[in-house]
């Protein structure tokens, strides 16, 4: 690990401490704030295009950001000090960093879509060359020399031949900027870089590794009441009647019903939780969740509300009339629901006054919580103030937007601050989950291995367009209306080949119902596309008998594409034949090896994976041994946390597509824990090896979401090459590999 | 009002429930303000909450406070500071070995467990003793990583 330190001090700036301040002399003056004093920055610009709006130089030569999109673990906190610290010449340990704060943030957008760096870092190294020019500028004239006579040094303006020097302090120490981001402002070049490219550590995990980390679910307020929130037993079930009697041995607890909303509520935590298993009521029946057993046959045979064309070119009669010598390739690829699975169920805090309120979330989405909270509370926005705090990680929204707004409910009708905890049970049941998709292609292929065709049929559940929020589920309890709908994340991308075919069709069938409710989870939708569209290029590479490998770089014409292709099949030592290897019908355990590639969203990351597996033929167990990662996301600011993050991405997509899928009877979710919706454990960890390309001359690109998705066509092109057997259905549990080995 | 005694990372604490069966986590963490140990599923299947109970790695999440009273018990809180991690810990940041963090202090108890019992594990021991702790982020590699670093460092090293 490089060298930089990141002082005591600038750690508790960083979060190693949550203040609690109650002074309640203003506006949504009532927070606890990661970075001590926050709360004097109220009233500070947050337009989206100020300087201001992103950082203050103090007068100390100390700088606190702004930040709109949040940290979730993924190593912003000192990626955007890098930024910063790189444009303005700052020491990043004199850099404090304010995140996901309505009142002091600007509004940058969820923090969604792998656009934390390349989007809400590109804003603010913008802001930050903005503010260098504007000082470099000020220093000139206070020092009587011109602007190309000086440099800067940690936060010092001085004259290059040593006559005189201002710092940053005396410059502007907290005065506003006034000035508007500059898109033209000189950015520092990639050959005088001091932090950018490093792999500094993250200054929040000291705290979080000695346990002195406040996440929100450590936020207590004074008079702060524990609340749980009881679930009808089916879905579609209303509240007939609640027997209070039944609680009333417990202490402090109380119920608090709105329609049918339920809850109690207790001073201390267990009491809440005694409460409410003791808790005595009854309810209707419900209303009948469809039969899960059927979903991907209704899923096919729904109505369509309309068909979307992601790609159409050339001529596509060979699907229907192949030619002579022609062969037709047919295949459905199914991916089930699944949950975000976050390890720390969904926590809120809300503290709700008669004009104002301020909610603690672990929301992605601050600045548009916040619209839905004033809702909520029938508060003018500006009168709401969201304030982000560490949850545990989201990979997408989960319960969080629920247990928030759940708090602000309570707490506005009990008039003091309530904190909302999720059960294990809620999150693996409630949260909004990840749809099923349903993927048929064909193909046909031509005697030279040529693709005379390609066609791709998606059938996806319909997202509402300008949905404000997910729809939560205490407002439909309560009565309280809100914009219906569905939100999934942009599912429809990457469904057609990223390759030179000259014949292409993909459509989308967009259908009007989901079972469960969505939300979009980590890549969404893309997972399950390029499983099903690199796993069908492996299908035809191995019809034609051409190694997948060649196959792809014979029709991939990207340089940078290709460059990781090649330099995953030189890392993994490839030896090109096609797949299946030839299997020995007598060894017990089959090996293997596959690759799959995806350029994210045709238009960001470029990853090529490739992984060895190891197939027990008795049990259907695949081991993965091996997992090799070449990625291309244009500029890393910070390689560690770049890597982190692609650890990550394999290790939740393996879970994903080995173990993960969520299960309904016609009541609700049945698989509502560990035990019955189990995760990828340490003893499955493969070995993990990366080829990073870094190009310091070339904009940030995503890393959060892209090299999940070619996880599970690598794993399964790989399965095939051990055994020949195509695996088309995730998730691949034993016995689905045994039953499909015994077939073969 | 039930009165418990218990010995917390080598201090005693008295506090009162209302209810004698309060597990311990919660104990911790709203009695004695121990925020370090996490709820994660209150089933003992995620590892969030794990503890030393006398050198051993237990769920606080069902663990009935009582029945640890008279034992040593010790929470995350209780190796190190972030100006003064133990060498666990210090191995923990050396790898960079978290993400969100939410798992991370029932993942050091289970290890600092491990290494009291073997005190140079194989990675293969390393990976079965975390078997129950769950993490979602994926930050295993770097666990592993971190643990067979501490278990290399010299005793009582830094």
């Amino acid at each position: 690990m490089a060298a930089l330190s990141i002082s005591r001090r600038s750690f508790l700036a960083a979060g190693g401490v949550l203040v609690v301040g109650l002074g309640l002399d203003g506006v949504g003056r009532a927070s606890a704030q990661t970075v001590a004093g926050a709360d004097r920055f109220l009233g500070k610009s947050l337009a989206p295009d100020a300087v201001d709006s992103f950082l203050a130089v103090h007068a100390d030569g100390s700088v606190t950001l702004f930040v709109g999109k949040v940290d979730i673990g993924t190593g912003g906190r000192i990626a955007m000090r890098q930024i910063v610290g790189e444009e303005l010449d700052v020491p990043l340990e004199r850099i404090a960093m304010i995140e996901g704060d309505t009142a002091l943030t600007p509004n940058q957008g969820a923090t969604a879509g792998s656009y934390g760096i390349a989007r809400g870092g590109t804003q603010l190294r913008q802001a930050a060359a903005t503010a260098r020019q504007a000082l470099l500028a000020q220093a000139a004239q206070r020092l009587g020399r011109p602007a190309g006579d000086l440099q800067i040094v940690d936060g010092v303006v001085r004259a290059k031949d040593g006559t005189g020097a201002v710092t940053y302090g005396e410059l502007i120490g907290d005065r506003a900027f006034n000035l508007k981001v500059d898109g033209g402002a000189p950015l520092k070049a990639p050959q005088s870089f001091r932090f950018i490219g490093k792999s500094l550590p993250r200054p929040d995990l000291p705290a979080k590794v000695t346990g002195r980390h406040r996440y929100l679910h450590d936020l207590t307020l004074p008079s702060m009441l524990h609340a749980r929130v009881i679930r009808p037993p089916a879905h579609g079930a209303t509240l007939v009647s609640v027997d209070e009697s039944s609680v009333a041995a417990i202490g402090s607890a109380r119920v608090v019903r709105i329609q049918n909303f339920l809850a109690v509520v207790a001073e201390r935590e267990w009491d809440a939780v005694r409460a409410a298993r003791a808790l005595q009521c009854k309810w209707t029946a419900g209303t009948g969740l469809p039969d899960s057993t059927k979903e991907f046959d209704s899923m096919r045979a729904s109505r369509v509300v309309r068909d979307q064309e992601i790609a159409k070119r050339g001529d596509l009669s060979a699907l229907s009339a192949p030619a002579p010598g022609m062969r037709a390739l047919a295949a459905s690829y199914r991916w089930p629901i699944q949950t975000h699975g976050s390890i720390g169920p969904s926590c809120g805090v809300a503290d709700v006054r008669a004009d104002r309120a301020t909610v603690w979330s672990s929301s992605q989405n601050t600045h548009g919580f916040q619209t839905t909270c004033a809702r909520l509370l029938g508060l003018e926005r500006d009168r709401v103030r969201v304030i982000y705090l560490d949850g545990a990680g989201s990979y997408g929204p989960n319960g969080a937007d629920d247990a928030a707004a759940e708090a602000a409910l309570l707490s506005k009708t009990l008039g003091k601050p309530v904190r909302v905890q999720w059960t294990r049970q809620e999150e693996h049941g409630l949260d909004p989950k990840g749809p099923a998709q349903l993927l048929e292609l064909r193909a046909a292929v031509d005697a030279d291995g040529e693709v005379a065709a390609w066609e791709t049929q998606a059938w996806l559940p319909i997202a509402t367009a300008n949905l404000p929020n997910i729809p939560l589920l205490s407002l439909d309890a309560a009565g309280i209306p809100q914009t219906p709908g569905r939100s999934t994340g942009l599912i429809y991308q990457n469904v057609d080949p990223p390759y030179t075919m000259p014949n292409v069709n993909a459509v989308v069938h967009w259908i009007p119902d989901a079972p469960l409710r969505t939300s979009a989870i980590r890549a969404p939708g893309k997972v399950a596309n390029t499983f099903a569209v690199e796993s069908f290029v492996d299908e035809i590479a191995a019809l034609a008998r051409v190694d997948p490998v060649e196959f792809r770089l014979r029709r991939l014409t990207n340089p940078r594409g290709l460059e990781v292709l090649r330099r995953l099949t030189a890392r993994m030592g490839w030896q090109p034949r096609p797949s299946p290897r030839p299997v020995d019908p007598k060894a017990a355990v089959l090996t293997g090896r596959g690759i799959a590639y995806i350029h994210y969203k045709h238009e960001e990351t470029l990853v090529a994976m490739g992984m060895e597996v190891a197939v027990e033929r008795a049990t259907g167990r695949i081991r993965v041994t091996r997992v090799v990662c070449a990625q291309d996301c244009g500029l890393m600011i910070n390689p560690d946390c770049v890597q982190s993050q692609l650890e990550g991405n394999i290790i939740q997509t393996l879970s994903r597509t080995l173990h993960e899928e969520i299960v309904y009877d016609r009541n609700g979710v049945t698989t509502v824990d560990w035990a019955s919706y189990p995760i990828l454990t340490f003893p499955e960890v493969p070995a993990l090896e990366f080829e990073l390309i870094q190009r310091l001359d070339q904009p940030p690109l995503g890393v959060g979401e892209a090299a999940s998705t070619p996880v599970p066509a690598a794993l399964g092109n790989a399965v095939f090459d051990a055994t020949g057997v195509r695996l088309r259905t995730v998730p691949f549990r034993a016995d689905r590999v045994k039953a499909a080995l015994a077939r073969s | 009002m039930a009165k418990l005694a218990l010995r917390v990372n080598g201090g005693n604490r008295e506090i009162e429930s209302a209810d004698p069966d309060v597990p311990l986590l919660y104990v911790l963490r709203n009695h004695l303000g121990l925020t370090g140990t996490h709820f994660g599923c209150g089933l003992a299947q995620c590892g969030a909450c794990t503890v030393l109970v006398g050198g051993r790695a237990v769920r606080s999440c069902v663990t009935p406070a009582r029945s640890v009273a008279g034992q040593d018990v010790v929470t995350i809180e209780g190796l190190g500071s972030p100006d003064r991690p133990d060498p666990l810990q210090a191995a923990f940041i050396a790898e960079q070995a978290a993400q969100c963090g939410y798992c991370t202090a029932g993942m050091v108890m289970t290890a600092r467990a491990l290494l009291a019992r073997t005190r140079r594990p194989s990675e293969q021991q390393v990976r079965q003793a975390l078997a129950g702790n769950l993490c979602r982020c994926g930050s295993h590699a770097r666990v592993i990583r971190a643990v067979l670093r501490a278990a290399s460092a010299p005793p009582g090293g830094r």
